[in-house]
């Protein structure tokens, strides 16, 4: 998924001065056994999956477009995008709605824990790795109760090439 | 003390375009052969309103040009030179540069000065060059003459008795300018309609007339103005306090026309009706001596009004005038006299605006306001319209979009429901459905504008690129009424110019040509819009050369296009879209209509409309775009694929039906087709060419719809038909991207999400993919067909 030299751009650029800026409040979910982290000024809303209209020849995580409030918006499964947790629909199943700068976006997740307030010293750099999600897209760790919060820049994902959520022409 | 000016600009930028636009009109129709009078007198009015406006608001540059156009109107419009071409051709060059005087001062753009002033001496050249009148008015009134006009008056040979005064008729003494022998026997002509006339002679080179009538002064100003400057004009009524119309003259040099040097007359003239009904600001300007004296610019008829008048002719809009306080105050030196001389007037004089004696007005309701009545049409046209920003109105009709959706809801839920025991619910929602539906369409009906918007930007071009192209062009157009929606209306405009220009340029022969073929010298092009069906059919139809098919294909093949002789003609006819199918010299007779061609089917068909191109060597081509009717909204036919419902386009429905098995044909045992009515179209399966699951795979289980784009037909293979509807079309862009295939989406009744497909695409992919035989889901498939093989 992504290149190595991709990686350590990202770690010696991105991830580094990241950490900085990082601090602040995040909507903590959970994907599989890891908890995710993302900006709470990202989050439009929270709300159940349901009605969701397939569309053709998409990638499997894209589920398709949802009417919300007369407003087309795609869904896009985390889950099966990062192959993590039990991939089933039910009354439980929860989407958040991301507002990114204008464009809104829905995404599966396993659940919603928690809203976090994070200060500097939660927060530790991301190591090298080789993961599903580049760590381009990783801003940093956190660590909360024993627990290890990954702190998601959503908005970088979801406008990326790999998420195939806009025209490529348009970036 | 001044009034700032600046909050009437807009309405006479307005205004000035519009006359603008109308001058233009008129110029392209005038018969240069026997110019009609009206015609000329219109144009000329426009110029004048023009000039007075912009003298008014200080835009002296635009004063200064419509004045050197308004001589040279004058002197045409009153037969002391014949209208040439070379004069239409001139005053369109005027037009140009006083529309951009106006854009430069409207919006800041450039303004070519060299380009105004080449203008300018053509106009003088012109207007010189036939001149009967030696000298220019211009230089000759260039003093404004404050004062009133004294006249040393000569024996009258026209008298007047007490027995007719009692009758209301009137002698009046008319003082004119310098006018030739000519204009003076016309003069004496035109008023003779009126009662009886005597011409004298009084001092050197002047002439007043004696007219004895029943009629206004008002009215012998609107027959003199034909043919001489009503501002010249002296009318007197003979033997009493005199009213005159304004000595200071319009022709007022604009450098002179400054709020400084005007004189409370001159202000009055170019004020329009600036003045409120304030009498003594009235009478501060015009009074002086006793004598009334008339501010009255011919034509504007409004300072002769009262208050009352004023507000009911609509021209009270302006707020209440304060004289610069530059400007000689007229004092109202013995108003008592001219207060007791204008009601003895009553019925004798162009009456002052002192007319705070309101007796005066009732004779003069009747006159000649030629002028005047373009002001009160926009003012009428300002009170019953309102300016709305677009995504106000786009709001509401997304608003109005959504309760057609949630209508839609409630319907499908009452539908459910025992018709007996819900009757009058049922009613109700019926009612509401119609209600809903007419609410739908007033709403959207406010982004509808007319054709003639685009429409009326050809004409001149058409001229323009005939003359240039030495070649002579009729331009028609037909149904500029139909309505459209703005923002189609402001797209529609480039493809069309480029379709127009390629007709004159390349459809069009030379003059000479067309003779050799046996045709008219003069081409015809037509533009024409009308309603069909639900989408709007736009056609540039030229009756010149048409399109040559063997070049085209010739062209083409050697363009590297896959082409072969047994395409039809709308097939090859279609290969001058492909992007950069330029043809230049080797397409003669159609050369450049491949230019940007390309470009003009991308625009149309990012609007969802189609373009078609019927052709007849040697006999012409039309070019036919039709266009949805809006873009917001589209009746569509829901289909559904397993539990998914997509919408087709209806417009693009030819027929649908249920194939019989034996209509199903294979090419090598792939390439399903289906025979309808002699025509094998190649079937596209929607479920394999969107990979989406389904139950039905043979064709004769579901339902075939025949779709028609770009002149292709294909046939597409769905479940079921669902039902027929209008769709509010929402981008999927907005929050996502273009997806192949479909076009939109839309909310159905459920609230569910359900997409529009895109046919032309879908035409498209069927033809250069595989989807159609080689698609998983028919591979696997045995469809009852393949005895038909034509290799089994």
């Amino acid at each position: 998924m992504s290149t190595t030299t991709e990686m350590n751009n990202a770690l010696s650029g991105n991830a580094g001065s990241g950490l900085k800026t990082a601090a602040g409040e995040y909507l903590t979910f959970v994907l599989g056994s890891e908890q995710y982290g993302i900006e709470i000024l990202k989050v439009q809303e929270i709300r159940g999956y349901d009605a969701v209209t397939q569309i053709a020849n998409m990638p499997s995580f894209i589920k398709g477009v949802i009417n919300l409030r007369g407003k087309i918006v795609p869904i896009v499964d985390l889950r099966i995008k990062f192959n993590l947790g039990k991939v089933e629909y039910n009354e439980f199943t929860v989407v958040i709605i991301l507002n990114l700068n204008g464009r809104i976006v829905g995404i599966v997740v396993d659940g919603v824990s928690d809203v976090r307030e994070l200060r500097e010293e939660h927060l530790r750099e991301v190591p090298s790795l080789v993961t599903r999600i580049d760590t381009k897209y990783i801003v940093g760790l956190a660590t909360i109760e024993q627990e290890m919060l990954i702190l998601v820049d959503i908005e970088k994902l979801m406008t990326s090439d790999e998420m195939q959520l806009i025209d490529s022409a348009v970036h | 003390m001044t009034v700032d000016m600046s909050q009437f600009y807009e309405v006479f930028f307005d205004e000035a375009e519009e006359l603008l636009a109308e001058a233009e009109h008129l110029l392209l129709s005038i018969d240069v052969e026997s110019p009609d009078i009206e015609q000329l007198n219109a144009i000329f009015r426009a110029a004048h309103s023009i000039k007075g406006g912009a003298a008014t608001f200080g835009f002296m540059d635009m004063a200064e040009i419509t004045h050197v156009l308004e001589n040279l109107l004058d002197k045409i419009r009153k037969n002391e030179m014949a209208l040439t071409t070379e004069h239409v051709d001139a005053f369109l060059a005027a037009k140009d540069v006083i529309k951009m005087q106006v854009d430069g001062h409207r919006h800041g753009s450039e303004v070519n000065a060299e380009q105004v002033s080449d203008v300018a001496m053509m106009l003088k050249s012109l207007s010189e060059g036939n001149s009967a009148i030696p000298a220019d008015p211009v230089i000759a009134a260039s003093t404004p003459e404050p004062e009133v006009f004294v006249v040393a008056t000569e024996k009258p040979a026209l008298t007047i008795t007490d027995e007719e005064k009692a009758k209301g008729i009137t002698l009046y003494d008319v003082g004119l300018p310098q006018v030739t022998e000519r204009d003076l026997t016309n003069l004496k002509d035109e008023l003779a309609l009126l009662g009886e006339v005597v011409a004298y002679q009084r001092g050197e080179n002047a002439h007043a007339l004696l007219v004895k009538t029943d009629s206004s002064a008002d009215d012998i100003v609107s027959i003199c103005s034909f043919i001489v400057d009503a501002n010249a004009l002296v009318i007197q009524v003979a033997g009493e306090t005199a009213a005159t119309t304004d000595s200071a003259p319009p022709e007022t040099a604009p450098a002179e026309v400054t709020a400084e040097a005007a004189t409370p007359a001159a202000e009055a003239d170019l004020g329009y009706g600036f003045f409120d009904d304030d009498p003594i600001i009235n009478a501060e300007a015009t009074a002086a001596d006793g004598k009334v004296k008339v501010a009255e610019e011919m034509g504007y008829g409004l300072f002769a009004e009262n208050g009352k008048d004023q507000q009911e002719e609509g021209y009270g809009f302006f707020a209440p005038f304060k004289p610069h306080p530059d400007a000689p105050k007229a004092q109202m030196i013995g108003d008592d006299n001219a207060a007791e001389a204008l009601t003895k007037a009553k019925e004798e004089v162009v009456a002052a605006p002192v007319a705070a004696a309101p007796a005066a007005q009732e004779e003069r309701r009747n006159q000649s306001r030629r002028e005047s009545d373009k002001p009160a049409a926009t003012q009428n046209a300002e009170s019953s319209s309102i300016r709305v920003g677009i995504e106000k109105v786009d709001q509401l009709i997304n608003l109005v979009g959504e309760l057609v959706i949630t209508q839609a809801m409630i319907e499908q839920r009452v539908n459910a429901l025992d018709p007996m025991d819900n009757e009058a619910l049922i009613n109700s929602v019926s009612q509401l459905t119609r209600n809903t539906r007419d609410l739908q369409e007033s709403v959207m009906s406010i982004r509808m504008m007319p054709m003639d918007f685009v429409f009326s930007r050809f004409p001149r071009m058409v001229r323009d690129l005939a003359g240039k192209l030495g070649k002579k062009v009729d331009f028609v157009t037909s149904g500029a009424t139909t309505e459209l929606d703005k923002s189609l209306i402001e797209r529609i405009v480039d493809p069309l110019t480029h379709l127009v220009r390629n007709s004159v340029d390349h459809g069009i022969e030379k003059p000479e040509v067309r003779k050799q073929m046996g045709k008219a010298e003069n081409g015809t092009l037509t533009l024409s819009a009308a309603h069909k069906g639900g989408s709007i059919v736009i056609e540039v139809t030229d009756d010149g050369g048409g399109l040559n098919r063997d070049k085209i294909l010739a062209k083409a093949a050697s363009n590297g296009l896959p082409v072969n002789e047994s395409m039809t003609d709308a097939e090859v006819y279609n290969l001058i879209f492909a992007p950069g199918f330029s043809t230049a010299e080797v397409v003669t007779d159609v050369s450049g209509r491949g230019v940007g061609m390309d470009v003009v089917k991308r625009n149309i068909t990012a609007m969802g409309g189609n373009i078609e191109i019927r052709s007849a060597l040697g006999y012409g081509t039309t070019i036919s775009i039709s266009l949805p009717l809006t873009l917001a909204i589209l009746d569509g036919m829901s289909v559904s694929l397993d539990k998914s419902v997509y919408v087709v386009p209806l417009n693009l429905i030819v027929e649908t039906l249920q194939p019989r098995a034996e209509d199903l044909k294979t090419v090598t045992g792939e390439g399903l087709m289906v025979h309808v009515r002699g025509e094998y179209l190649p079937i596209i399966a929607l479920h394999a060419l969107f990979n989406h699951p389904t139950q039905i795979t043979n064709p004769t289980d579901g339902v075939l719809l025949i779709l028609e784009a770009d002149g292709k037909k294909s046939a597409l293979f769905v479940d079921r038909l669902v039902g027929q509807q209008q769709v509010v079309i929402k981008s999927l862009e907005t929050n996502f991207k273009r997806i192949p295939g479909v076009s939109g989406a839309t909310i159905m009744g459920d609230g569910s999400v359900a997409l529009i497909l895109d046919v032309p695409a879908i035409i498209q992919m069927g033809q250069t993919t595989n989807y159609v035989t080689g698609g998983v889901a028919f591979s696997s498939q045995n469809y009852p067909t393949s005895k038909n093989h034509i290799n089994a």
